[in-house]
C-alpha cells in the first residue's frame, strides 16, 4: 500500500511540474488546463491536417455551451477541467525496479488471474519489462509482425486513429462523428476536442477477419491515454470481433476517462465487440479511483446488419456508459449483454438503447448487475421504435443480484413506441444470494469466496458465455476476485 | 480378497482408532435460543444411526450445528470428527474431512451445472486433503457411474444444480452427490420426506451401496420408521427437547411408531 501510494505520489509530481505555458511543439506536456491552445496543441503533435484540427476546434466551442449530464444515478463530485493535464505522451508513468515494489494486494490479484512475471511487469510498469514482455508474451516482435502481414493481405485496416487520420483522411473522413455526432453529450464532445489516441479498423467487404482484433496488442506498444476514441467500420458482408480492455488492474493516474466508440455496420456485416473493464475502483474507503463516462454507439446502417456488445465491468469508481445501436437496416440486430459488478462505494449507470428505425430490426438486452458493499448499481435502457418501424422485436432481461444489506440496484427501463406492430417484452429480477445457497455449496467443499464466485458466475452465465474463450475464463475469475470479502 | 483392504479395515475394531464421531454434551443456540440441551452420542466406523424425534425436538439444528452452518451457535461442549476438533473447522473443511449433509431441501444454484459444481467441489476437498485434481475425464467417469446407479440421466447432471428438479429429483440427485464425494460420515436429514414409495427405494439402496461400509458411517434423522425398512439402522436415538432420552436397537423404531413420541419421551 505504501509502495503504491509513493509511486502515485510520485507521479503526482511529475503532472504537477509547472511547464508554464507554451506551444512549443518539442513540449511534452500541453499545457494545463482546457483552452482553444491546448486544442490546437494536440491537433499539432499528432501531425494532423487542417479540417481534423476545425473539427476538434468546433466540438471544443459547442462544448463549452454545454452542462454536465445530471440525470445518471451518480455522485460525481465537480471536476474542474482546468485543473488537468490533456496532452502527456508518453504517459509519465514512475518506472519501478521490480515486482517487490509493487502493492502486494495487485501482485496477488495478478497471480490469481495466472498472469505471467514478465507480463506483470509490464502491467505494474517495472523499468526495463517492456521489450522483454513483449518478447515474451507474443514471442518478438516479429509474431505482431506476422499479425501484421495477415491483417494486411486480407485488406484489413487496423492502425491508430491517429496514423488513420493520416494514412487513410478520406475514410475516417466519412465516418468519424457521424455515429456520435460531435454535439451528443457533454463528454462526447470533450472527446472530440481532446482525444488523443484511439483505434482505427477497416474490415473491407466480403472480408471475414482473420483474426480476433485486440487493443491489447497496440496497448503493448504505446499508452492509449484517458480520451481513447475508437472506430470502426465493417464494410458490407464483412464480420470482426473486437476484444477491448484487461482484466488485470492496471495503473493509472488519470482519474477522468471518457472515450467515444463508433461502429458502423454495413449490409450483411456484423460486429461483436467485446469490453472488460477492470480501471482502479478506489481503495475500499470510496478514495481515488476512475470515473469512466464513455460514449459507445454503433450504427446498424446496412439491411441484416448486425452487431453484439459484450461487457464486464467491474472497475472505475464511477460508470457511465450505454453502449447503444441504431438499427436502421431493414431486418438488422442489436444485442446488449452485460455484466456490471460494483463493490465497496463504487457506482454504475450503465445499460444501452436499442433504436429501431428499420423495418423488422431486432434486439436483446441481457442485463446482469451485482451489488455488493455499499455500491450502487443501475440499470438504464432504452428501447425506441420508430413510427414507420413495422414488426420490431425487442426482448429485455434485467436481473440484479444484492450481496449483503448496504448496496443498491436499481432499473430505469424507458420503452417509446410508436409503431403498433412492435413487440416489446421487458423481464426484470431482483434477488440476494441466499445464506441456504452458501452454505449448501460450502458444505459440498467450497470455501466462501470460491462459493460467491461460483454463484455470480452462474448468474451471469447468459451473458460471460458470449464473450470469446480465453477472455471468458479471465472474466469469471475476475468476477469472483471482484468480490472477494464482500460476504460474511 | 484383498489383504491390504482388510488391514485398512481392522481399525473399525474398538480401541483401535477413535470414534467416527464423538459429541460431548453440546449445547446449541439458534437467535439466542437454546435448542440442543447437552446432547451427547457416539458414532463408530461401519454403524449406521438413526435420530427419531417429534417436531421441534431439535433434529435439524444438530444437523445444521455439525454441519457449521452460521448463526447455529456451539456454547458449550465439544465434537471430534475422526480424531479432529469438528467446531474448529469452517464449514467446507468439515466437508473436506469427509462430512456430508443431505439437505431435507436441497437448494437450487441457477447457471451452475451439477458437473461443474461437483467438480469443483470435490477438488476443493482434494487440495485440502493435499490429494491432486481429478482430471475432467476421470470425474465424469465417476459421475457417470454415481448417476447410472442412482438411475439419473446424465443431461441432469450437465442441468443447473436442483433448478427444476422434482421433489425426488432432488434427494435422488443429493445422493448421487454423496457418492460423488464419497464422504466417510453421511448426515442425512429427512431425506425420506417428499418420497414415494419407489424413490424411497432407490434412495435406501443408495445410501446402503454408498455409505454401508465398514469405514463409513451414517446418521439418519428422520420422522418415520419407512426409510428404516430400507435402511437398518445399528442403532436408534430418540431426541426431546434438545437432548438424546432413549437409546436402543432397530426394535426401538417400531416401538415408537406403535406408541408414539410422546410415550417414550416423557
Amino acid at each position: 500500500m505504501t509502495k503504491n501510494a509513493e509511486a502515485v505520489a510520485a507521479a503526482n509530481k511529475v503532472s504537477d511540474y509547472e511547464w508554464g505555458f507554451s506551444s512549443d511543439i518539442e513540449q511534452e506536456f500541453a499545457p494545463k488546463g482546457l483552452s482553444e491552445d491546448t486544442v490546437r496543441f494536440i491537433s499539432a503533435k499528432k501531425n494532423e491536417p487542417e479540417w481534423m484540427l476545425e473539427w476538434r476546434l468546433k466540438a471544443y466551442r459547442h462544448w463549452l455551451t454545454m452542462e454536465t449530464p445530471e440525470w445518471a444515478k451518480l455522485n460525481v463530485p465537480p471536476i474542474d477541467y482546468q485543473d488537468a493535464y490533456y496532452y502527456a505522451a508518453p504517459k509519465p508513468k514512475k518506472l519501478l525496479e521490480s515486482l517487490d515494489e509493487v502493492d502486494p494486494e495487485i501482485l496477488r490479484v495478478y497471480e490469481k488471474l495466472g498472469i505471467p512475471l514478465e507480463e506483470q511487469k509490464v502491467l505494474a510498469g517495472v523499468e526495463g519489462a517492456r521489450r522483454v514482455a513483449v518478447d515474451a508474451v507474443f514471442d518478438s516482435v516479429s509474431v505482431a509482425t506476422t499479425f501484421r502481414k495477415e491483417l494486411e493481405a486480407a485488406g484489413v485496416i487496423f492502425r491508430s486513429i491517429s496514423e488513420a487520420i493520416r494514412e487513410y483522411p478520406e475514410l475516417v473522413k466519412k465516418w468519424l462523428g457521424k455515429v456520435v455526432p460531435m454535439h451528443d453529450n457533454y463528454f462526447a464532445t470533450l472527446n472530440c476536442a481532446v482525444f488523443s489516441d484511439g483505434t482505427f479498423v477497416y474490415i473491407p467487404e466480403g472480408v471475414r477477419c482473420p483474426m480476433e482484433l485486440s487493443t491489447y496488442f497496440r496497448i503493448n506498444a504505446e499508452n492509449t491515454g484517458q480520451f481513447e476514441r475508437t472506430l470502426i467500420v465493417a464494410d458490407k458482408g464483412s464480420y470482426v470481433s473486437y476484444l477491448e480492455g484487461c482484466t488485470a488492474p492496471q495503473r493509472d493516474e488519470n482519474q477522468l476517462h471518457a472515450a467515444v466508440v463508433e461502429l458502423v455496420v454495413l449490409d450483411d456485416a456484423e460486429i461483436k465487440y467485446s469490453t472488460v473493464q477492470n480501471w482502479y475502483p478506489g481503495d475500499a474507503e470510496g478514495k481515488g479511483g476512475i470515473y469512466n463516462f464513455v460514449t459507445k454507439r454503433a450504427l446498424c446502417q446496412g439491411k441484416n446488419s448486425k452487431v453484439s456488445w459484450t461487457q464486464v465491468e467491474t472497475g472505475s469508481a464511477v460508470t457511465w456508459k450505454y453502449p447503444s445501436c441504431v438499427l436502421n437496416g431493414e431486418n438488422s440486430v442489436g444485442e446488449f449483454y452485460s455484466v456490471a459488478v460494483t463493490n465497496n462505494y463504487q457506482q454504475a449507470d450503465t445499460g444501452t438503447k436499442m433504436i429501431h428505425n428499420g423495418k423488422n430490426s431486432r434486439s436483446t438486452i441481457v442485463s446482469k448487475g451485482i451489488s455488493a458493499g455499499k455500491s450502487s448499481g443501475t440499470y438504464r435502457g432504452l428501447v425506441k421504435v420508430a413510427a414507420n418501424a413495422d414488426h420490431v422485436r425487442n426482448f429485455t432481461q434485467c436481473d440484479s443480484l444484492l450481496l449483503g444489506d448496504q448496496c443498491g440496484a436499481h432499473t430505469v427501463p424507458y420503452i417509446e413506441v410508436k409503431n403498433p406492430t412492435a413487440q416489446i417484452e421487458h423481464e426484470a429480477t431482483t434477488s440476494k444470494i441466499s445464506d441456504d445457497q452458501l452454505f449448501y455449496a460450502m458444505q459440498r467443499g467450497l470455501d466462501q469466496e470460491q462459493s460467491v464466485a461460483l454463484i455470480v458466475n452462474g448468474f451471469a452465465k447468459e451473458v460471460l458465455q458470449q464473450l470469446p474463450m480465453e477472455f471468458a475464463v479471465e472474466a469469471q475469475k475476475l468476477l469472483g476476485i471482484s468480490l472477494e470479502g464482500s460476504v460474511g | 480378497m484383498f489383504i491390504t483392504a482388510g488391514i485398512i479395515w481392522m481399525p473399525a475394531c474398538p480401541g483401535m482408532l477413535p470414534d467416527m464421531l464423538k459429541i460431548e454434551n453440546l449445547h446449541a443456540t439458534v437467535a439466542d435460543k437454546e435448542i440442543l440441551k447437552g446432547l451427547s452420542l457416539e458414532i463408530n466406523a461401519g454403524e449406521i444411526h438413526a435420530i427419531m424425534g417429534p417436531n421441534g425436538a431439535g433434529k435439524s439444528t444438530l444437523t445444521y450445528t455439525l454441519g457449521g452452518r452460521p448463526g447455529y451457535e456451539v456454547t458449550s461442549g465439544t465434537a471430534t470428527f475422526d480424531g479432529r476438533d469438528l467446531f474448529d473447522m469452517a464449514p467446507n473443511e468439515r466437508a473436506a474431512a469427509g462430512l456430508f449433509l443431505g439437505f431435507q431441501y436441497p437448494v437450487e444454484i441457477p447457471g451452475v451445472s451439477n458437473v461443474q459444481f461437483l467438480r469443483e467441489a470435490l477438488n476443493a476437498q482434494r487440495k485440502w486433503r493435499g490429494e491432486e485434481p481429478l482430471s475432467g475425464g476421470d470425474f465424469l467417469k465417476r459421475a457417470r457411474t454415481q448417476a447410472d446407479a442412482m438411475g439419473m440421466h446424465m443431461d441432469m447432471m450437465k442441468r443447473p444444480v436442483n433448478v427444476g428438479f422434482s421433489g425426488g429429483e432432488k434427494k435422488r440427485n443429493e445422493m448421487v452427490q454423496m457418492g460423488i464425494l464419497d464422504p466417510k460420515l453421511a448426515i442425512l436429514d429427512e431425506t425420506d420426506s417428499g418420497l414415494d414409495i419407489d424413490a424411497l427405494r432407490v434412495v435406501g439402496d443408495g445410501i446402503n451401496r454408498i455409505m454401508r461400509k465398514p469405514d463409513k458411517a451414517v446418521l439418519l434423522i428422520t420422522h418415520y420408521q419407512r426409510l428404516l425398512d430400507y435402511v437398518q439402522p445399528d442403532f436408534v436415538h430418540v431426541l426431546a427437547a434438545g437432548r438424546i432420552v432413549k437409546s436402543g436397537g432397530p426394535e426401538l423404531a417400531l416401538e415408537l411408531e406403535r406408541e408414539g413420541y410422546a410415550e417414550i419421551a416423557a
